[in-house]
């Protein structure tokens, strides 16, 4: 009774392991992909404003236009690249959501989707549900997981209808600088190809500005989709509201979906994103806060012998585990029995990462420190097995 | 502000080594530069917030004090407050606009002492005008810290 696409979408390989680690009391869970912060009180006040004064209704399609504004004022503040708050904005339920509707709206039966990998989980899924085909850009550690444009060039060749750039990159935390960008416009503007980028973590980049796609020039502004949101940045995952800014042909034919499908985002949502964009302060903060948990936990991977590269955006780092002589699940498995520390391993991330780990730095830096000291008191004695 | 003194200010514990890992900084600048902070009056003290309610065996009670006074010819107020501000019992004092001009925190081992102070030494101070005394019932917030219920966050253990 389901349908054939549904069915041959193979669900998550390390589903097993999530339920594992959900059945286990007093973990410390390095595996969250969220903030470990709860929403600004500020924002949440808003929220709860809003039920109060009777915010319970539908919206427009689009998403409340104040929002919409907001948001277009903040992108041109930042970025100094403008979208019209009327026909270039949408409001999604999340990235997630404006990634679906992307796809959705671009892609026909067999159309070929460039993902550049390790990639998010739901990439690959999401595009062999709106019938496309994975075109997977494989990047490494040698090259800190940034796309080699030689290999996007030949993936290029392939006339791929559509590349999905996720940066700062979850779970790499890689990200570019804007000369980077362009020599990646460089080769993707002698296509086709429309570029949808995920740019969720954009709050949180440390060493690099960041800078959307869209700004490297107006052709690519013209066939960019920008997706980002308030759930990363803002901690505001459970209120699901992000959004959608490109040109009018990608935004009409995605708000056409949404507004058969979703209707529009929760109004409560949107009325709390409106305070979100008032945040700056509390965003700062916790982008600071993940900073100095990133440099303490990279610095304690590579003295403990698990090499990891510095990431420079989200709260993640992806050590490499090879030294131990396990397998990402093998390390991942053991490590939550033997010392009750939950990592991601880097299978789910795409079946070429099973010698990494995907660890959160989203934790109180207490944890990361009782993490760090099990993880040391592991390593040590799996490395000791494999000598004796 | 500087990246030392933010993480200090949240957790005055932190030693050396951690400081180094997690602002980047070499273990002998961050020494210099906390010296200078220590010279400059910057850092003032390195304390400990307690919840004092929570100490079954020493129990205080504070006070919130209203003072008016009359200040003094060219010192101002300044000769009022450090009058005032050098009793041991007065835990804060500060110099406010409005309608009084100090305001004391006070403590003292119970009602009757902080009431004593009051009375006996406050008042009768000759540019002391007038006092109003505020018990403290409950205190739910200190220092930015919320002392009576943490929040929790629900997530998930794993997610993606």
């Amino acid at each position: 009774m389901i349908a054939d696409r549904v069915k041959n979408t193979p669900p998550s390989g390390i589903r097993e392991f999530f339920d594992l680690v959900l059945g286990m009391p007093e973990v410390i869970s390095l595996g969250v992909g969220e903030p470990d912060f709860i929403t600004p009180w500020r924002i949440r006040e808003k929220a709860i404003t809003a039920l109060e004064e009777g915010y319970t209704s539908y919206t427009s399609n689009k998403g409340l236009r104040v929002l919409r504004e907001g948001i277009s004022r903040r992108i041109k503040k930042r970025y100094d690249i403008s979208y019209d708050p009327d026909e270039e904005v949408l409001i999604t339920v999340g990235v997630s959501e404006g990634l679906d509707l992307a796809l959705r709206a671009v892609l026909n039966p067999g159309d070929a989707v460039v993902v550049v990998s390790p990639h998010y989980v739901a990439y690959p899924a999401l595009v062999a549900m709106n019938h496309g085909k994975v075109l997977p850009l494989i990047t490494t550690e040698q090259e800190q997981f940034k796309i080699n444009p030689d290999r996007l060039e030949r993936l290029l060749k392939k006339n791929p209808k559509a590349i999905i750039l996720n940066y700062p990159s979850n779970p790499t935390g890689a990200t570019y600088r804007r000369d980077e960008l362009r020599t990646l416009w460089k080769y993707l503007r002698r296509k086709d190809t429309v570029v949808i980028t995920d740019e969720a973590y954009e709050d949180i980049s440390f060493d690099v500005a960041h800078t959307p796609f869209a700004v490297l020039d107006s052709r690519a502004r013209d066939r960019t989709i920008h997706l980002s949101g308030f759930s990363k940045g803002c901690a505001m995952t459970g209120f699901r509201v992000g959004y959608a800014c490109a040109s009018q042909k990608f935004i009409g034919a995605m708000t056409k979906i949404h507004s058969f499908s979703m209707l529009c985002g929760p109004i409560v949502s949107q009325l709390a994103g409106i305070e979100a964009l008032r945040t700056e302060k509390e965003i700062a903060q916790m982008t600071k806060a993940y900073r100095r948990r990133r440099e303490f936990m990279v610095k304690e991977l590579n003295r403990i012998g698990l090499p990891a590269h510095m990431p420079q955006g989200t709260f993640y780092c992806f050590p490499s585990v090879s030294a131990t002589g396990l397998t990402a699940m093998e390390f991942a498995k053991r490590l939550l029995f033997e010392e009750k520390v939950a990592v991601v391993p880097g299978t789910a991330f795409g079946q070429e990462f099973g010698e990494y780990v995907r660890m959160s730095c989203a934790n109180t830096l207490d944890s990361l420190k009782e993490a760090a000291i099990r993880i040391e008191r592991f390593v040590g004695r799996v490395c000791c097995e494999g000598k004796r | 502000m500087d990246d030392i003194l933010e993480i200090l200010e949240t957790n005055a514990r932190v030693s050396l080594e951690e400081l180094e890992r997690l602002t980047g900084k070499k273990k002998k600048d961050i020494s210099r530069a906390l010296k200078k902070y220590e010279k400059q009056g910057v850092i003032v003290k390195y304390k400990t917030l307690l919840n004092k309610e929570k100490l079954k065996e020493e129990k205080s009670v504070m006070a919130i004090i209203e003072v008016q006074v009359s200040p003094q010819k060219d010192v101002g107020f300044d000769r009022v407050a450090e009058r005032i501000y050098r009793f041991p019992e007065v835990k804060y004092c500060y110099l406010l606009s409005g309608t009084y001009d100090l305001l004391l925190i006070v403590e003292g081992k119970d009602i009757h002492t902080v009431a004593r102070f009051v009375s006996e030494k406050l008042a009768p101070l000759s540019s002391v005008k007038g006092t109003v005394s505020h018990f403290l019932l409950k205190k739910y917030k200190e220092d930015g810290v919320t002392l009576v219920k943490n929040e929790k966050n629900q997530r998930l253990a794993i997610t993606y």
